[in-house]
């Protein structure tokens, strides 16, 4: 049986201390980190989301600091990938490197209301509204980050390049 | 063909006699940094990549300055981990507490980043380093780990937009004001992936102090680095703090632009960015009766001895007002010591401010000074988003040391004239 995606909404600049604020990243275990996503915005989020469900946000998602512990907290909690209007560039290229799919779509946003249920078809960008069946495509994902994500992240990348 | 100074430290590190924006490249780095949040995740990046040793002990920095000193045992753990990664590989540039202070501040200092070098670190602030007229960004952990066992990593070459500040500066306004005054025009997402150049007459004046705080809050804007060409005051900056070798590299005149801005600064009075973002920004003048609770000064944005300096000169012969925390944090052990020598240290405590260790403090609600609901807060620091220095419900408004230091002596957001 298909699992069932249900979409979290966010607006715009969601910033990485929203995503996990600072206080708590005195850990790196990823269970740890995914029990305080979004703690201060959503104190429900992590108690209540269920594995491959979608986070659907606004322009400049994950603006702020550097803390890759912000996509790995999103990733850990289950949330199968993110779809924004546009992602800010560290947390862009962090999620990549550590295998949480991103797809970029102006269009989504407008589609969905919270707890609607989604499908997404990740290589092809395709998202759909389960409910009413309507679906939008998401920017296509540039070809070298496309080698990252086939090579399972950026360590698995480099070590296949053998460069070492 | 015509380059900014970016793409020429890009090309240059890259093995290329030309890049373009958009052109994905694989560079050489001079110097990767970590910190005691974001080290640990590298290192444990570093150990997969399963390689035998570091690419250059010599172009690693570690530095302990976000939760130091540790605030609790899980802190201490990872600073633990740092300790003993250093200690394995001979990092020549590991800081330990004593000799640590924030990032950004203590690398310039000593000499560790020069001009003309790529420099990547496990902290968005990274892009401090453009003041330098190197190119300097933030990355993540995961890229980090990787550049220590390469000592290489990709990039995309990015577009530039020229900002060039014309004028003359007022009363109290300073590097930072310049730099929230721009936020407040282009917003949070006015450079994202790009390159923010400072330049103009006004730049060229301003000390090496406040312009670390303008390249400090290109991330600010979303931007890749924020840069200035280097000149003599970075040269004599550069003869006090360095023995290692540096390019100085220019843009040509000819060089293309995305767009250029210019800024007259002639009307730009003390600047504040209200919470919760770095770009809701007003002037001191549209700011009516704000009362706070504390005052932060310090961080990688404004803790350097300047900053002090200028925070001493309003607080000279005054108080704190009743009930308010000012906390004041020198950025490293030698500000610290600068500070004590000229007497600054004397004169903040007489004036009722709380001196804490270099550390970064409550600038990320670490630490050393965290507000409580309902609380407000004006600080030098670079953000203000929802709960950043404490309950998510506190609030935090930026603004220069000048500005702070007037609002602990008023209780409420104010510049030194209206004391
Ligand atoms: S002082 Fe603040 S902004 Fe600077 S490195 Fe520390 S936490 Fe980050």
């Amino acid at each position: 049986m298909e699992s069932i995606s249900r979409v979290w909404k966010f607006g715009n600049d969601i910033d990485t201390d929203l995503i996990i604020p600072a206080r708590f990243l005195n850990v790196s275990d990823q269970n740890e980190l995914a029990k305080k996503c979004f703690i201060d915005v959503k104190p429900d989020f992590a108690g209540s989301i269920q594995n491959g469900d979608v986070i659907i946000a606004g322009s400049n998602f994950g603006c702020g600091s550097s803390r890759e512990h912000a996509p790995w907290s999103i990733k850990a909690a289950g949330i199968k990938v993110v779809i924004a209007k546009s992602f800010a560039r560290i947390f862009y290229r962090n999620a990549f490197n550590i295998g949480l799919p991103i797809l970029e779509s102006m269009d989504a946003w407008e589609l969905f209301e919270e707890g609607d249920q989604i499908e997404v078809d990740l290589s092809a960008g395709k998202i759909m509204n389960k409910a009413n069946g309507k679906q939008t495509m998401a920017n296509p994902i540039p070809d070298f980050m496309m080698n990252i994500i086939q090579a399972g992240g950026l360590v698995q990348y480099i070590k296949n390049k053998d460069r070492l | 063909m015509p380059m900014t100074i970016t793409e020429k430290i890009l090309a240059a590190h890259a093995g290329l006699d030309t890049v373009k924006p958009g052109d994905l490249i694989d560079v050489k780095v001079d110097m990767a940094l970590a910190n005691d949040i974001t080290a640990p995740l590298a290192i444990r990046v570093f150990d997969e990549l399963g390689v035998k040793t570091v690419f250059d002990r010599e172009k690693i920095a570690l530095i302990q300055d976000h939760f130091v000193p540790n605030k609790d045992i899980a802190s201490a753990q990872q600073t633990k981990i740092m300790t003993e990664f250093a200690r394995l590989y001979g990092i020549k540039y590991y800081f330990d507490l004593g000799d640590s202070g924030i990032e950004h501040v203590l690398l310039p200092e000593k000499g560790i980043v020069v001009s003309g070098d790529l420099v990547i670190g496990a902290d968005s602030h990274t892009c401090t380093y453009g003041a330098l007229g190197a190119f300097s960004t933030g990355m993540g952990s995961t890229d980090l780990g990787v550049t220590f066992g390469t000592g290489r990593t990709w990039l995309k070459v990015p577009e530039t937009i020229k900002f060039v500040y014309e004028g003359t500066l007022g009363h109290w306004v300073s590097g930072k004001d310049l730099i929230l005054f721009t936020l407040g025009k282009i917003g949070v997402e006015g450079a994202v992936y790009k390159t923010m150049e400072f330049a103009g007459k006004v730049i060229r004046n301003l000390s090496m102090d406040q312009r670390f705080t303008m390249t400090n809050m290109a991330v600010e804007g979303g931007a890749k680095n924020g840069i200035i060409e280097p000149d003599d005051i970075t040269k004599s900056y550069l003869s006090e703090h360095t023995n290692k070798q540096y390019t100085f590299f220019k843009s040509d005149p000819d060089a293309s632009y995305e767009k250029i801005l210019t800024i007259n600064t002639n009307e730009i009075e003390p600047q504040v960015a209200l919470p919760h973002s770095p770009d809701n920004v007003k002037g001191i003048s549209e700011l009516d009766n704000i009362k706070i609770d504390q005052v932060f000064i310090g961080s990688c944005t404004n803790g350097r001895i300047e900053d002090l300096q200028i925070a001493a000169k309003v607080l000279k012969g005054q108080k704190v007002a009743k009930g308010i925390r000012l906390i004041v944090l020198p950025s490293t052990p030698l500000v610290y010591k600068e500070a004590l020598q000229k007497g600054i240290i004397e004169t903040l405590l007489d004036a009722g401010a709380v001196l804490g260790p270099p550390s970064c403090g409550p600038c990320l609600g670490g630490h050393l000074g965290i507000l409580a609901q309902g609380e407000k807060a004006v600080s030098t620091t670079n953000r203000n988003f929802i709960g950043r220095m404490g309950h998510p419900e506190s609030e935090v408004y930026l603004a220069s040391p000048a500005i702070a230091a007037a609002s602990a002596i008023l209780g409420k957001i104010g510049s030194p004239d209206d004391i």
